[in-house]
């Protein structure tokens, strides 16, 4: 984590953090904004809801009204239950598919992995190198001092682990 | 252990781990041989679950007859079976919702566990009432969909209804929330399989994770997002079994007290059961350096307390009907305690009341023999509650020509041994299959990178100790500065 806030105040792009687990704290050290997520769910949350009280009326008073125990046709407080579940399960299931979605995750997808032990112990930070002034030997010099254990160029990305 | 002055000092994780000696324990119990004691378990639970299997096709080609209820005691051993399971259920998604929302930190070694306990159980509990139908290939008319019936929909207004979208929602939410959880291990495990089969099968289930922290920051507003929909929704989803009993005019369900009551009760029972769980998984799967004292100590506390919240409901439940002036309800609960069935009343609450107030004692709450043996107090005591408050409630109605007493037939006992039988196999398949503790959550307790003594540096990831950890941590800011 501290390796990631000196880059950033020296103005290097990181490119990304490769992470075996939710580092809690780096998303501010590499300047993270918060995720849109809970505004999409509130906003499917109220969807399913709304729809789910029209649904309740349209069958009970509309499509086919039937008398229950001579109970009034505008039961809502009967109706309060199943909303509050569809509200939930819409909320749920749709989010996760959302963050599938911006996340890029789908199943059978192949991954290319930067370090093949990043899902097990290994703590990747890429950075981009664009700028012309970039010096690599600087940088790796840097980064062993901050106790990296490899540091790597690759074509596209330079490696710090 | 047992003689450290205070809590705080015992490490949730014990044996100074790293992550990668995280992801070798438990991704190793997955590819080792399973013990005997593993296969001898399996042999129990399956052997019971085709007596369940059994009991259910002679159920369903005969009908709902072989069964011991009469036309005064219409709800007895399946609905019992159900709140039961359905209770059990209740505990994995507190330790993995409400405790998550709480930052509870011990709750990462127990709650995938946990919530592979909640699924199960809500399978078993599924079953109940579908096969209660009588005709249990109609089932799909409980789902509200255009039907050439005249497009007949389902009764809204009927509590039978909302309890069918409170489980399913239960079911898929809780399911959703345990896979979420598991892609980051899954990965792991992905590139830790050797064999092709494994590495394409956990590859396709982990969608291509690779561990980016755009993602992970994304990830943990979706888990959090889910932790704060699973919460009230676990709530909900007892308070709406209750109003299966409650919204009658039954003397003995007809009460207010019920929401409450029970997701109190649902929550003391799943917590028995996460123990008696945890406990045997601990010892058969070496698991002592996740599941520690600590862990079994947090959950023995919250026995105590939903424990006494049942006790104060038996309680206040039956100080209302006596005060309540209302001769029925008056009846009800005297019959409840001295009628002809006052043994299982007095098992319950002997049980559910007596036990857990032993786990006051430092000591018992220590010996994890003595914890699980409360434990499986519990586990029957909740059972015997739901049995005390739908058959006891039944057998003597307002007509005294009506009274009569229930005894379950073989094929109820049998669908109940099948359904520890269907529970059993289902959490021995997924210890053998799946990543028992979340790594990547465990991986995240274990103080790396803060600065604490006794825990080992981000950097170690090899497993080498760096003992003056914090030093390291100065020299790591100061010396870039210094040599610019």
């Amino acid at each position: 984590m501290n390796a990631v806030k000196i880059f950033r105040s020296r103005h290097y792009k990181i490119a990304d953090v490769y992470t075996p687990y939710a580092v809690h704290g780096l998303e501010r050290a590499l300047g993270m904004k918060r995720s849109r997520l809970p505004w999409i769910t509130f906003l499917l949350g109220i969807t399913g809801a709304g729809l789910k009280v029209w649904f309740e009326y349209w069958t009970t008073m509309v499509d086919w009204p039937i008398n229950v125990g001579g109970k009034p046709w505008d039961s809502l407080p009967a109706f309060v239950p199943v909303t509050f579940e569809v509200m939930v399960l819409l909320a749920g299931i749709s989010t996760v598919l959302v963050f599938f979605g911006v996340a890029r995750l789908y199943p059978g997808k192949r991954t290319k992995l930067v370090s093949p032990a990043v899902t097990d112990k290994d703590f990747v930070m890429v950075i981009d190198e664009e700028d012309a002034t970039f010096d690599p030997e600087f940088v790796r010099n840097l980064l062993f001092d901050l106790h990296a254990i490899d540091v790597q160029e690759r074509l596209t990305e330079e490696t710090g682990k | 252990m047992l003689d450290t002055f205070t809590l705080r000092r015992m490490p949730l994780i014990q044996g100074n781990k790293t992550p990668a000696t995280v992801t070798d324990d438990i991704s190793g119990l997955i590819g080792q041989k399973p013990s005997g004691l593993w296969y001898g378990a399996i042999v129990l639970s399956f052997s019971m679950l085709i007596v369940g299997v059994a009991a259910a096709s002679y159920l369903i080609a005969t009908g709902i007859g072989t069964w011991g209820l009469n036309n005064t005691v219409g709800w007895a051993f399946d609905i019992t079976n159900f709140v039961f399971w359905i209770g059990i259920g209740h505990a994995g998604t507190l330790i993995s919702a409400v405790l998550f929302l709480l930052r509870q930190r011990w709750r990462t070694s127990v709650n995938r566990a946990a919530e592979a306990m909640t699924i199960f159980a809500v399978i078993c509990a599924g079953l109940f009432p579908v096969l209660h139908m009588g005709r249990p290939w109609l089932a799909y008319w409980m789902l509200p969909y255009p039907n050439t019936r005249g497009s007949l929909w389902v009764n809204f207004r009927s509590p039978l209804v909302w309890d069918f979208f409170a489980i399913s929602t239960y079911f898929l939410i809780s399911l959703t929330f345990w896979y979420v959880g598991m892609i980051p291990d899954l990965a792991t495990l992905r590139d830790r399989a050797k064999s092709k089969i494994k590495r394409w099968l956990y590859g396709f289930f982990s969608l291509g994770w690779d561990g980016s922290y755009k993602t992970w920051l994304r990830y943990e507003t979706v888990y959090l997002l889910l932790a704060g929909l699973a919460t009230p929704l676990v709530i909900s989803v007892h308070t709406i079994v209750s109003w299966d009993f409650a919204t009658s005019v039954i003397p003995g369900w007809h009460t207010t007290i019920f929401p409450p009551y029970f997701v109190a009760g649902a929550i003391f029972s799943g917590m028995a059961m996460v123990l008696t769980l945890m406990l045997i998984a601990r010892k058969t799967m070496r698991l002592e350096d996740y599941i520690t004292v600590r862990h079994i100590d947090a959950m023995s506390k919250l026995l105590i307390l939903t424990g006494s919240m049942v006790g104060l409901a038996y309680a206040t439940e039956f100080f209302v009907a006596m005060y309540s002036g209302n001769p029925y309800e008056e009846f009800v609960f005297m019959n409840r305690a001295s009628g002809p069935l006052a043994w299982a009343y007095w098992i319950m609450v002997s049980c559910n009341l007596g036990s857990p107030q032993l786990l006051w004692f430092r000591k018992i709450r220590h010996s994890f023999v003595g914890v699980f043996i409360i434990s499986i107090f519990v586990n029957v005591g909740m059972w015997f509650e739901r049995f005390v408050i739908i058959v006891t409630s039944l057998h003597r109605d307002y007509l005294p020509s009506n009274w009569s007493n229930y005894t379950p037939s073989l094929v109820e006992i049998a669908l109940l041994v099948g359904s520890f039988g269907l529970f059993f196999t289902l959490f021995l398949l997924f210890c053998r299959f799946l990543p028992v503790v979340s790594m990547s959550e465990v991986k995240g307790v274990l103080h790396i990178g803060h600065h604490h003594k006794g825990s080992t540096d981000e950097r170690t990831s090899d497993g080498r100790d760096i003992p003056q950890r914090e030093r390291h941590h100065e020299r790591g800011k100061n010396i870039p500065v210094s040599s610019l």
